[in-house]
């Protein structure tokens, strides 16, 4: 074989092999997405060609509490994030620049929570949260997404602000700034791409949890993920349906992911792999 | 003035700042605990749990009967004696195995062709990947459901054209494991891919054009060259993946809550289903810790092997050393020193 048919022959495998994994990752969400504008009597007689319809739109949008999941779950992630802004921004900022007594031994502490089973976490939890009245309630399952998103806002951050040369602030303070107009001015705009992407890849993680709203809550308040399994349950007849809680719960995520998709790397390894 | 050039030399950090402890006032050698605190407060709450989840494991503690009689180890000989939690483990073993490896070697395969090739398409697709891993692994076990049911599901006619009729999937005992790895696979594949391609991308070049003069074959300088270089980022994205993989509970259980039979009870999967369903609270609990014991020494061993390739790949480098006291110090392993001088 010719170098030049070998090459073409190369750069075909290459494309092909990507084309087919693309398939295979990109497919089902497309299908998904056709089936919400399949009605359900053309559901099963119908592939790609069919007459669509927003009939499954309507019916999950109107005739069911869909908004108020939506509301349950950006109430909890929002407010999840938040706090973890809150709390784990100065924090990440003393990791970086303060040298103090069992610094590190903190810092794993905060990231070994990542890491522990969550549902070891949660059957205690389940316990003590009825005992504070915290469970079925907006504060209980914001505290225990602490766990989710805590670690990855101090990790990540806190790499963001050892990338910042200690002398911009230096220089900041002899010309008279205070501490926290240093940070507020020259420090926040500097770590902001950081913040503002580990912050979203909290609010999908905080979204897309599963285990802790369902042991945690679930009568009162019901996150997207929560209710959405309830259409596995019930509802082998209407598939649009559950295409369209599908669709909706997944397109926050999905957009926000585009959004920061050059950080993506850094929020996913929690700072080990910088991309 | 005086009082900001005071703050000033206390950012120095590091070794000037340490030498002058008794010197610092006590105001400022309190301000790093006190900016840490409430992120710590906020989130210790979590080792009352985990406290208490040992003691509980020794008790009678029901949800039904809260006084509970201190029982020593009877729930853990009890579940070292039940067949379901030897199935329990295999389960969780097997899931995690396969779930993995498949996922570390189709994410390698597909981060080395989209390393390689630059044109719009691959562009595009390095975006696009990522739309499985963002969406919950919940939904994408709902989007599967719609892709693999009969009648309305693409797969299903895909096959009856090839006339593979009355493929069960999750619903039967041979096809349960491959149909959850499956969903595990493409939910999670991109995770690997990202992490491994941004591994490639920070390759250096110029060790890649000495072994194009030397005419090395593609795939000995895959093997001598790229992979030991990826090294560090296959070994993070390979712990991420198994820690979660042996806790995975979302996908199973929504697809269908650890059956048909016992064929998908993972340890997660057994504790929940003992601990809520039939609400024997301090039966589930050694299960899960059992769990927690085997994260934590694959996670540790991992990071041993991680700790060493980055050492190798990257030289001394302070940036290196910061990292491996900080992967050291996480789970603990031994003393961060030998591998240094080993190395």
């Amino acid at each position: 074989m010719s170098p030049t048919a070998k090459k073409r022959l190369y750069a075909v495998l290459k494309n092909g092999g990507l084309a087919i994994y693309s398939v295979f990752a990109l497919f089902p969400l497309l299908w998904m997405v056709i089936l919400t504008f399949k009605s359900d009597a053309e559901m099963l007689t119908t592939t790609f060609v069919f007459t669509p319809t927003l009939d499954n739109y309507k019916q999950v949008l109107f005739y069911t509490d869909y908004f108020r999941y939506i509301k349950d779950s950006v109430i909890v992630a929002g407010g999840a994030v938040l706090v973890s802004v809150l709390a784990g921004v100065p924090a990440a900022y003393a990791f970086a620049r303060y040298e103090f007594k069992n610094k590190e031994k903190i810092a794993f502490q905060i990231l070994s929570f990542k890491f522990a089973p969550e549902i070891l976490v949660v059957l205690p939890l389940y316990m003590i949260y009825q005992k504070l009245g915290l469970y079925d309630s907006y504060l209980g399952l914001i505290w225990v997404y602490q766990l989710i998103s805590m670690p990855l806002i101090i990790w990540v951050v806190r790499g963001y602000f050892e990338d910042i040369s200690v002398e911009i602030e230096h220089a900041a303070q002899v010309d008279g700034y205070n501490w926290y107009q240093v940070f507020l001015k020259f420090l926040l705009p500097l770590i902001k791409p950081g913040l503002v992407s580990s912050a979203l890849l909290c609010f999908i993680f905080a979204w897309n949890s599963f285990t802790f709203p369902l042991l945690l809550a679930g009568i009162k308040i019901e996150p997207i993920t929560v209710a959405a399994t309830k259409y596995l349950a019930q509802s082998t007849v209407h598939y649009g349906q559950m295409a369209v809680a599908a669709t909706i719960s997944a397109l926050p995520s999905i957009i926000f992911a585009i959004c920061i998709q050059k950080h993506l790397v850094r929020g996913l390894s929690f700072g080990a792999v910088k991309g | 003035m005086g009082l900001n050039k005071n703050k000033a030399t206390n950012k120095e950090g590091g070794a000037a700042l340490a030498t002058d402890l008794n010197v610092v006032p006590l105001k400022n050698r309190i301000r790093p605990y006190l900016i840490v605190a409430p992120a710590l407060l906020i989130t210790i709450g979590i080792l009352i749990p985990f406290g208490m989840a040992i003691y509980y494991s020794l008790t009678t503690y029901t949800f039904r009967r809260p006084i509970a009689d201190f029982v020593w180890f009877r729930n853990w000989i009890r579940m070292f004696q039940a067949k379901d939690f030897w199935n329990a483990v295999w389960v969780t073993v097997r899931y995690a195995f396969w779930a993995t490896l498949v996922e570390m070697l189709l994410g390698l395969g597909i981060a080395m062709l989209l390393g390689n090739t630059n044109n719009r398409f691959s562009r595009i697709l390095r975006v696009a990947l990522i739309f499985p891993l963002m969406v919950a692994p919940v939904i994408g076990t709902i989007i599967w459901q719609l892709m693999l049911s009969h009648g309305v599901g693409i797969i299903d006619k895909f096959l009856n054209l090839l006339g593979i009729y009355g493929m069960q999937w999750g619903a039967s005992k041979k096809t349960a494991m491959l149909t959850v790895v499956m969903i595990d696979v493409w939910v999670n594949c991109p995770f690997v891919i990202i992490l491994i391609l941004a591994g490639i991308q920070s390759l250096p070049k110029s060790p890649f054009e000495s072994a194009k003069i030397d005419g090395g074959s593609g795939w000995f300088n895959f093997m001598n060259l790229t992979l030991p270089m990826l090294k560090p980022s296959i070994l993070i994205a390979l712990l991420f993946r198994l820690m979660a993989a042996l806790q995975e509970f979302g996908i199973i259980f929504s697809l269908t809550k650890g059956g048909p039979g016992d064929t998908l009870m993972s340890l997660s999967v057994t504790a929940y289903t003992t601990g809520y369903m039939y609400q024997k609270f301090s039966n589930a609990l050694p299960y899960i810790l059992v769990l927690w014991y085997i994260v934590n020494k694959c996670a540790s061993f991992i990071v041993e092997k991680w700790r060493i390739s980055q050492y190798q790949a990257a030289g001394k480098d302070v940036e290196v050393e910061k990292k491996q006291r900080f992967w050291h110090k996480f789970i603990k392993s031994k003393d961060a020193g030998s591998a240094a001088k080993g190395a």
